[in-house]
């Protein structure tokens, strides 16, 4: 079998960190066979990540890599984007990350359209910290600051990255790997704000939590409420239960991305042969 | 020299940055230190810089320091409360070790305070304002024309040390309109961004120290996968839970600045060769004690003033040789005394330190600064 993603790790920073069952490595291991699909220069490709399990991936990945604080990956990684539009960016980020602390931070990378693929790897659940309720916790899921079942509405990241002019947004799932990978990749191809929703699966402090304590049995749930697009389109609403979601390519319009733009005021301010 | 201009503080603040080879800037709106904001806006893409206004001043402190990762010098500009959203990514600046400067244009606090009235009130926020052990350089100047120059100064630091620098100004100063001719570019000395000394293949590592004791970290983009991180790393820039790398790095971090302390630690006199008494004052306020000086000088009293520039490190060299010569310290500042308390751990008793706080949203007038010398005169050591 072929392992050529591999090239792609840094084989003396593993093996990584994450628990026996964690869907981490699944979506770590999509983004580089999307990298490796779309056919990325390795040393113009810069991996931005925030704080949380998800955003240790980056320091497994054989590329510049950015490990920055809390919820602020998207800020970073627009300024290495406009700073030299020749590197390819790529953000990963988590439910709580991208969110609860950066969320404003994400809804105005969205808006400003700069040339950035986010992955938010959802696993519904602050993982790093033990177990805490995050903004994608669904409705009536326990946590650890949910003990009695979470009250809050979660939010639906999609639907937030295109009211907020994300030009290209999908979900998929950990067990969709071959899916997941394409929407990754679709995300790199397009010009401007990308944001993939990877759903994954966190065994050890969501699953235990809420009767899914298998990791199989995670994968399982994912198998069997995901529905792609075409068909969660022709659903009855009846058919829409709380369990079940779409995943696929939701939003794709081609829009000036912030760069190209901003190339432009330089040209109008005579500043773009100095 | 270029011709004479009618300029803002804030303005020569940014021609300062250009002029040290800034090339992008993050910002969002607040007042005073927005003309700053507008003067980049304005100016970055006219040599080919960029501008970008983000949605709070966490995001302006994330987008500068991901462009200075990028390979650009980078500059962000506050006051009062957006300094305080900085502070995390300040201390990300100084652990992660990324060229960057900060413009606190100092306004009344805290917290939204009394908008937009001068303040001298972030000394200490300046030095401390981020959680843990971290150094920090911080100017501060007294002219509009100063502040282009410690703007050059700040950028160089930045870039020479790898390390945050507060460029320090107050309202006073960033408002003030003063005629003033900026040096031509060939005059201004411009610190290059550091470089690798080796390849990937000889076994670079991004946070080897250099004889300076500060690395010579690669750009994202030049093919050498660095990692870069705020949690504490080795030279190879990986976390590492290690006691001895913990405190290695802590301490290397203060080293880099602490061996360097002498020649980036700006000090004037005035009228000092002569003097029995010191005022010690700096930005704006100097501008004031410096009349106050002059006047009290034509009463017959022997006072000179002692003015910083750089703000941290903190002179205890200068201070600690005038406290030798002098019967008595007056430290002017327009807060409710911040700078004299490093001024009275360096004197450390040797001659009578008093303070001269104002903190009422007005500046000092020349007569409240001579009403302090001649309290400090009348009580002063014999």
């Amino acid at each position: 079998m072929e392992r050529s993603f591999e090239k792609y790790f840094r084989q003396n920073r593993l093996p990584h960190l994450w628990c026996p069952g964690c869907g981490n490595g699944i979506v770590m291991k999509a983004i580089v066979q999307a990298i490796e699909k779309k056919g990325l220069d390795q040393d113009k490709t810069v991996i931005v990540s925030g704080i949380g399990c998800s955003s240790r991936a980056s320091g497994y990945m054989d590329f510049d890599t950015l490990h920055t604080a809390h919820g602020r990956a998207i800020p970073f990684a627009t300024g290495i984007k406009l700073a030299n539009p020749e590197l390819n960016v790529i953000v990963i980020t988590g439910d709580g990350d991208c969110t609860a602390i950066g969320g404003n931070h994400f809804i105005h990378g969205c808006r400003r359209n700069v040339d950035l693929t986010v992955v938010l790897f959802n696993n519904s659940i602050y993982g790093m910290t033990g177990g805490q309720a995050s903004p994608m916790t669904p409705t009536h899921k326990k946590a650890t600051t949910a003990p009695y079942g979470a009250i809050d509405r979660n939010f639906d990241a999609c639907r937030l990255a295109e009211a907020a002019g994300a030009t290209y947004v999908a979900r998929s799932t950990a067990f969709h790997v071959q899916h997941l990978t394409d929407m990754i990749a679709g995300g790199i191809d397009n010009k401007g704000f990308s944001f993939v929703e990877a759903i994954c699966q966190c065994p050890t402090s969501f699953g235990r939590k809420n009767k899914m304590a298998d990791p199989a049995k995670m994968m399982m749930w994912m198998r069997d409420n995901a529905v792609m697009k075409a068909a969660w389109d022709k659903l009855p609403d009846d058919k829409k239960t709380e369990e079940k979601f779409p995943i696929g390519l939701f939003y794709n319009e081609s829009e000036t991305d912030y760069a190209t733009a901003y190339n432009e005021v330089i040209q109008i301010a005579g500043g773009a042969d100095k | 020299m270029s011709k004479a201009r009618l300029m803002q503080g804030n303005e020569a603040c940014v021609e300062g940055a250009l002029a040290a080879g800034v090339r992008f800037f993050g910002g969002y709106p607040i007042t005073p230190s927005t003309e700053v904001a507008e003067g980049m806006a304005k100016l970055l893409p006219t040599v080919g810089g960029k501008f970008v206004q983000m949605e709070d001043e966490i995001a302006s402190m994330g987008v500068v320091l991901g462009a200075s990762l990028a390979g650009k010098k980078a500059v962000t500009a506050s006051s009062g409360p957006g300094i305080s959203l900085k502070q995390e990514l300040i201390g990300y600046a100084a652990a992660a070790e990324i060229p960057v400067v900060i413009v606190n244009v100092q306004r009344v606090g805290p917290s939204t305070g009394q908008p937009t009235a001068p303040s001298q009130g972030d000394v200490m926020q300046a030095r401390w304002g981020t959680h843990g052990d971290h150094p920090m350089i911080a100017l501060s100047p007294w002219s509009v024309r100063e502040a282009f120059d410690t703007a050059v100064m700040a950028v160089n630091y930045s870039e020479r040390f790898r390390t945050p620098v507060i460029l320090l100004m107050d309202e006073i100063v960033g408002h003030l309109r003063e005629k003033v001719e900026l040096p031509e570019a060939s005059a201004i000395e411009i610190y290059p961004r550091r470089k690798p000394t080796c390849s990937r293949a000889e076994g670079y590592e991004p946070f080897t120290p250099d004889k300076d004791l500060v690395p010579n970290t690669a750009n994202f983009g030049e093919g050498y996968h660095i990692h870069v991180t705020g949690l504490i790393h080795d030279d190879t820039g990986f976390p590492i839970g290690s006691p001895k790398i913990t405190r290695e790095v802590t301490k290397r971090l203060h080293e880099k600045i602490d061996i360097a302390r002498d020649e980036i630690t700006h000090v004037e006199e005035y009228f000092m060769d002569d003097a029995e008494y010191a005022v010690v004052a700096f930005g704006g306020t100097a501008r004031t004690a410096y009349e106050a000086v002059a006047n009290a000088r034509k009463k017959g009293i022997k006072v000179g003033m002692v003015r910083l520039i750089t703000i941290w490190p903190f002179a205890d060299k200068a201070i600690k040789k005038i406290a030798e010569k002098v019967k008595g310290i007056l430290v002017a500042e327009l807060n409710y005394g911040q700078l004299v308390g490093e001024v009275e751990r360096v004197v450390a008793g040797k001659c009578p330190v008093e303070l001269c706080a104002k903190y009422d949203m007005t500046i000092f007038e020349p007569a409240e600064i001579e009403a302090g010398i001649d309290e400090l005169v009348a009580g002063g050591k014999a």
